[in-house]
């Protein structure tokens, strides 16, 4: 299994810009698109080369089907303001996946052609996956157990 | 019944059922209110074509007057959207010209869940994502949760054939099922009940070796549930001795048949750019004549010694959709045979302690066996920080796992990466220009599990 678990850490400001570069250099699919809400673990480290950590992070996985190889994409997106190009002009695929990420974790894709909730209501106030959205609980009659 | 009760179904009653029911934003906007770029999106964009490139594609009036057209909707409940799925589509005539898939009616936050469970119990979540391939998704949580553990190499090797025996028999059982949908939502209602009696024979298998039908949470972290049964051999054997003359009768009720033809070929067609663009695997991938099977090409387990051929179409359409899954359920097969040459003997699960709980009549003897086992099934284990991203070849395409640990015995993040949630944004390109007929048809060549898309 070696070889698929290639990272690189990406500054936002180049984040586009390297898709685009990688997509010319043969990276051709967008397989997956998502993000990790790091509230907990802001002091984590990352390695020697990369951002600061932030409160976010997004993380895409390009396919290179030609040479069989894949990479994983690491950017750093702050909380207050948490916004990133749209990889769409780059890989159309990310739309659904853009979407997701900013239903649930509210990170906003700007010049994404229809940003919208993809999965929760559209009235829906919150986004679910935050490390600071509860998880709704149902009371049990025994005392101290929070199941 | 006295006056008061009766329903008020006035105006204000025809608003508030159609607010309850509105999707706001995520629905389908008339062509009036959308820009150029929203509409580029659904026409060209993924060709990356000019606006003045795309509305010359030619089969469709490029600008249709907006009362020519009318926007339907289809679903969330309709026998033909395979779950909860909602379509909206635009209309002219018979014409599909647009098409938006609103999903979400099955979204029960089982990513969310994952990060409560802890990862001895995140299978019994993962397999109810995609509830027709659950072995893959249990497949590729285990697998990832194993690479962080860095015990990947220690499976043991009975451990790792069982789970290539199942995760063939689930495609297998996958496929089947993908042949009584297709069947049924293109008219051949026998076709339907042929395919669910086999695939029951499938579930049989599974029943007794997992406990269960679906759902099984059978491959664990650390190798499988429990040993193959007794007289599993001869269960896999009449199956796989019942099946090639089962196949060769659909293949006469449906492959050879003239409107079966009819209704599938060149129906949804889509070209290899368009696929790779939208981030489609699996069959819809294939069927466009791109040879891409993570089987053969990322090989994982003992994919790489096993003798198999990668199905791919030419025209990208429902046809070949169909096609390709019928040959898989045959390649399946070839491979299923081949793991019982090589099935060796020995342990189904890893022997070390942190990971796997003690043998059931060790619990008798021992306290200390006892406590153990306590301990992994209420706290779970701890696995050591990182993230790590495992992607397999399921039934419907690249199913991946994403796990980020913190280093407790709960994820911090699970991601799935789920084929049909990827694939259904392929619908609105296949239905460009087609008949409202055909939108069946190419709902369900695209094969999408609602369990899955909305998770």
């Amino acid at each position: 299994m070696s070889g698929l678990q290639e990272v690189r850490h990406v500054a936002r400001t180049e984040y586009l810009t390297t898709v685009k570069t990688l997509a010319d250099e043969g990276y051709a699919m967008c397989v997956d698109l998502t993000a990790v809400d790091y509230l907990e673990r802001r002091e984590r480290q990352l390695p020697d080369g990369a951002e600061a950590a932030e409160r976010f992070e997004v993380v895409v996985n390009l396919l290179d089907l030609r040479n069989r190889r894949r990479l994983r994409l690491r950017v750093q997106v702050p909380e207050d303001d948490a916004t990133l190009p749209t990889l769409f002009d780059v890989h159309p695929g990310t739309e659904a996946m853009e979407r997701e990420v900013f239903d649930m974790f509210g990170i906003e894709f700007s010049d994404h052609p229809d940003l919208t909730r993809i999965l929760m209501p559209e009235d829906w106030v919150g986004h679910p996956l935050r490390k600071d959205y509860e998880v709704g609980r149902i009371p049990v009659q025994f005392k101290g157990a929070n199941a | 019944m006295s006056e008061t009760t009766i329903p008020d179904t006035g105006t204000d009653f025809y608003q508030r059922s159609v607010a309850g029911t509105d999707e706001g934003e995520q629905q389908l906007r008339p062509r009036s209110e959308l820009s150029a770029k929203e509409l580029l999106r659904e026409v060209g964009s993924v060709l990356r074509m000019s606006e003045a490139d795309a509305a010359k594609l030619g089969d469709l009036p490029d600008d249709p007057d907006e009362d020519q057209t009318m926007i339907i909707n289809m679903g969330p409940q309709h026998p033909s959207t395979h779950g909860v799925l909602r379509l909206m589509l635009e209309l002219q005539g018979e014409t599909v010209l647009r098409c938006k898939p609103i999903i979400g009616y099955l979204h029960t936050g089982m990513e969310k869940t994952g990060e409560q469970l802890t990862f001895a119990q995140g299978g019994t979540n993962v397999t109810r994502m995609d509830y027709l391939s659950p072995i893959a998704n249990e497949l590729a949580f285990a697998m990832a949760t194993e690479k962080l553990l860095g015990i990947d190499d220690d499976i043991p090797e009975r451990a790792v054939w069982i789970r290539m025996l199942m995760a063939e028999m689930s495609r297998m059982a996958s496929h089947l099922l993908f042949m009584a949908t297709n069947g049924m939502d293109l008219g051949a209602v026998s076709m339907m009940i042929y395919g669910w009696r086999e695939r029951e024979e499938v579930l049989r298998f599974f029943q007794e070796v997992t406990g269960l039908r679906m759902n099984h949470n059978y491959i664990r972290p650390g190798g499988v549930a429990a040993d193959l049964p007794a007289g599993w051999r001869d269960g896999v054997l009449s199956i796989l001795d019942m099946l090639p003359e089962r196949l060769d009768e659909y293949d006469t009720l449906m492959t050879g048949q003239p409107i079966w033809r009819e209704r599938l070929q060149g129906v949804g067609v889509i070209t290899p750019q368009e696929a790779l663009a939208l981030g489609a695997t699996g069959p819809i991938l294939r069927s466009t004549g791109v040879e891409w099977d993570l089987r053969r090409d990322q090989p994982y387990m003992h994919y790489d010694e096993m003798d198999f051929d990668v199905i791919v179409g030419s025209y990208g359409d429902a046809f070949d959709r169909y096609a390709i899954r019928l040959a898989e359920i045959r390649e399946s097969m070839k491979i299923v045979r081949q793991i019982l040459d090589r099935m060796p003997s020995g342990d189904f699960r890893i022997q070390d302690k942190k990971v796997t709980p003690p043998p059931r009549a060790r619990i008798d003897e021992s306290m200390e066996a006892l406590i153990h086992h306590f301990k992994i099934f209420t706290e779970g284990f701890k696995v050591p920080e990182g993230e790590v991203y495992i992607g397999l070849e399921g039934p419907r395409g690249e199913i991946g796992c994403y796990i980020v640990s913190d280093g407790s015995a709960t994820p911090y993040r699970m991601h799935m990466r789920e084929p049909s949630f990827v694939n259904i944004q392929c619908l609105p390109h296949m239905m460009r220009g087609g008949l409202v007929a055909d939108a069946v048809a190419i709902i369900s060549s695209v094969d999408p599990v609602l369990g899955g898309v909305d998770r």
